[in-house]
């Protein structure tokens, strides 16, 4: 007992020592800092918003690196301008998540628009599939809004908050994290260099030449991300060979429906983006998207009011599979929307902005999280933009891996534990698992033209059409209340 | 008397890292009935400089490099939470969510702050690696974690150094019973020892006598015998009368997760307090 007791004397005095001289080095070690966050894009700037505005993580030190100059400058935003093509369809739980963190009152000062129907048919003409908000008894079914509003919103609102946020304006070069390690123990000292060789931190390092250390870095670095690549995250996944052309529309009226016309290369999707504007998101094969990328305007105006139109194939009529006495034995009740008929989008009459062209591809993270590492948005998942999700899935794991800090928070944890993270990685990998592998069966349905498949395929729209507990199904998926795709509807 | 002056002595050595200020409060909080700890106060808190001085000298000779390499070695396996004390690490929040939330609704603290506990004693009985200690120092407490075994106090030592948030833990090589002339708390926390401890009745009397007027007790094991439960609960029960809240853990294979439950058959965690009768 006594020697014990004595043993414990010598090691806490030998600590005390250094410890008097270390804290003052500490406190003015400016670069160090709870988390990380590589890239300031809208799903690392929704991270930010989120942890500046939960209770338990408003106290955390963030710092924000991204080299993109919209981060330093403020509400640059013009309202004459026309609206840009970069576009997100947001889902009604993006929608309350930002209402949440206080972001949605900075979009409502910008051009956005919400609609609260949708109308989804093929080329074959042989069905179509209309949704609408009242279906489940909800105002609207989305928001369209150009992603350069999304994120001077989410900057206002950090901007609005005492959270303590360094931006830096650089790229990260390299990454390293030590293994936790308390064999330095002799040497105990907290200067962050200390930590650093305990595995206490992760450092990183900037192309301007600066480092910083952090408990955990979040790498919202998109697609391409270099986190990911430095942390040796595997991915899997394939690029379709196929391009998306994206612009910016007008019509003479204002369009108040999201429109989605599956063609024989791929989905053309018109959403309204406010006043006159609708955005195209065009899916074709890659010489086809060069052709229309530099094809005159009038010429392209036409091609597009042709693929929304008769192109390919005749309108859907509702009778052509007997359509709702076929599933009248498992309606239910009758959705609002199911005697709705097929309509015509409006026409687009001029070109409103350039066009754009992205190679489309899938990716997917094998892992989200490793020791004092986590992967959020396209860093984790990067999916094809059929229905709008990417961004909505990202700010689903922006919101995700904020409440799981907050809980680590809560019960004294060190944020950056893998057994914290993985949390996080249990929620969010199967919901966007499940997302990603439900777009890829639509993205294959459609890349072949085959008479059987095509009548299967029709039979589905049909399906979606006529089956209220089904359609409300995929309305409640599809706008981020419900994570797994299909709870069997007949069962809920 | 004496051998109380003696037992103080060391303790003052022992938080003679945290200087006058940390002692200060240490004494003045305890309310009363104990003449030890005011005495104490003034003397020691003016002796601090040379206790370190004194002691700087030996610990070069006292502790051999390869000894505590050795024990670095043990101490990151209590820390991997894949490793061998997998199943502490994977309950771990689940008790912790449980003493958050009955600490403060007893001390009346913010739940919605990030360090609920500032202004809170904690002695952390049977603190082993300081698994339990670490996050309470996270949650503001100022934590003592005592462990009969002189080789966790290590572990627990060199790991909470590495962490400026962990680093004013105190840790201590002794008993619940040896504690009590020194630790005069506001809450008493011990985790997984009652299924050691010879007799869990008297054991829960000490953890009595170290808390204040007022104070707070949590006891947890993951209890393999029958008996430890029976007699530590039906002691802190009835004879002690400090069991406030009691609930138990249940593990959900499917999801890897601890859970709390009405079910108190195999693990369980208690809560009491103690009021001026």
């Amino acid at each position: 007992m006594k020697s014990g007791v004595n043993r414990c004397q010598v090691i806490s005095c030998k600590k005390n020592e250094q410890e008097d001289e270390v804290m003052q080095n500490l406190t003015d070690d400016g670069h160090q800092y709870d988390v990380a966050i590589v890239g300031g894009g809208v799903v690392g700037m929704a991270l930010a918003c989120s942890l500046a505005h939960l209770p338990l993580t408003k106290h955390l030190k963030v710092a924000i690196i991204d080299s993109n100059p919209a981060l330093g400058k403020r509400n640059c935003i013009n309202k004459e301008d026309r609206p840009d093509p970069r576009v997100s369809t947001v889902t009604p739980a993006t929608i309350s998540f930002f209402k949440d963190i206080g972001a949605w009152q900075y979009i409502q000062q910008h051009r956005h628009a919400y609609f609260d129907k949708m109308q989804v048919w093929d080329y074959t003409g042989l069905g179509y599939t209309r949704y609408n908000a009242r279906d489940v008894n909800k105002e609207i079914l989305g928001c369209v809004v150009e992603n350069k509003v999304l994120h001077s919103s989410l900057l206002s609102c950090i901007e609005n908050t005492d959270f303590r946020k360094t931006i830096y304006p650089s790229k990260l070069t390299s990454m390293a994290l030590l293994p936790s390690s308390s064999s330095m123990g002799v040497d105990s000292t907290l200067l962050t260099t200390a930590l650093f060789t305990k595995g206490r931190l992760a450092k990183v390092e900037l192309s301007d030449g600066k480092s910083l250390y952090a408990k955990l870095v979040v790498g919202a670095d998109g697609g391409k991300s270099l986190v990911r690549e430095l942390a040796g995250f595997k991915t899997t996944g394939w690029n379709y060979s196929q391009n998306a052309v994206i612009c910016t529309v007008e019509h003479t009226e204002e369009n108040r429906c999201a429109w989605q016309r599956f063609l024989p290369a791929g989905p053309i999707a018109l959403l309204p983006i406010g006043d006159k504007f609708s955005n195209i998101v065009w899916t074709m094969n890659p010489k086809e998207s060069s052709d229309y990328k530099t094809m005159n305007e009038d010429e392209f105006v036409k091609t597009v009011n042709h693929a929304l139109d008769y192109g390919y194939g005749s309108h859907p009529k509702s009778s052509s599979l007997g359509g709702r006495d076929m599933f009248s034995w498992l309606r239910g009740d009758v959705t609002i929307s199911a005697d709705e008929c097929f309509e015509v989008p409006p026409k687009v009459i001029k070109l409103a902005s350039d066009r754009m062209v992205f190679p489309l591809s899938l990716k997917h993270a094998n892992n989200y999280v490793s020791k004092r590492v986590v992967l959020i948005g396209d860093a984790a998942h990067t999916v094809h933009p059929l229905a709008g999700q990417g961004v909505n899935l990202g700010f689903e794991d922006s919101h995700a891996l904020s409440r799981v800090i907050a809980e680590g928070v809560a019960v004294g944890s060190d944020i950056g534990e893998v057994s914290l993270l993985r949390k996080y990685e249990a929620e969010r990998k199967p919901a966007n698992i499940a997302m990603m592998a439900l777009l890829e069966v639509f993205q294959r349905a459609y890349s072949v033209d085959f008479g059987p498949l095509n009548i299967l395929r029709a039979a589905a729209f049909n399906g979606a059409h006529y089956i209220s507990p089904l359609k409300k199904s995929i309305i409640s998926y599809a706008s981020g209340e419900q994570k797994i795709p299909l709870r069997l509807p007949f069962f809920s | 008397m004496n051998l109380g002056w003696r037992m103080v002595r060391k303790l003052r050595i022992v938080n003679a890292r945290n200087g006058a200020f940390f002692n200060a409060r240490f004494f003045s909080d305890s309310t009363t009935q104990l003449p030890l700890a005011s005495v104490t106060v003034d003397p020691f808190s003016n002796t601090t400089k040379t206790n370190n001085n004194i002691n700087i000298n030996s610990t070069s000779s006292s502790l051999k490099h390869l000894e505590l390499a050795k024990f670095a070695a043990i101490a990151d396996t209590w820390w991997d939470s894949e490793g061998p004390f997998k199943p502490l690490h994977v309950m771990n929040p689940t008790r912790l969510a449980f003493i958050r939330s009955t600490l403060c609704r007893h001390f009346g603290k913010d739940p919605n702050c990030a360090k609920p506990f500032e202004g809170l004693k904690i002695v952390d009985v049977g603190c082993g690696g300081g698994i339990l200690s670490e996050p309470l120092a996270r949650m503001g407490a100022t934590v003592t974690g005592v462990d009969a075994v002189d080789k966790n106090i290590k572990i627990a030592r060199l790991h909470a150094g590495s962490d400026p948030e962990t680093s004013t833990i105190e840790y201590c090589c002794t008993t619940a019973g040896m504690c009590q002339f020194w630790f005069i708390s506001c809450v008493r926390l011990s985790f997984l020892v009652i299924e050691h401890v010879a007799d869990p009745a008297e054991f829960c009397k000490s953890l009595a006598a170290l808390t204040i007027e007022g104070g707070a007790n949590v006891i947890s094991t993951i209890n393999r015998s029958m008996r430890a439960y029976a007699t530590a609960i039906v002691a802190a029960e009835y004879i002690l009368r400090w069991v406030k809240e009691m609930t138990g853990f249940v593990y959900n294979p499917l999801t890897g997760r601890w859970s709390l439950s009405d079910d108190v058959g195999v693990n369980f965690i208690a809560f009491g307090t103690k009021n001026t009768q």
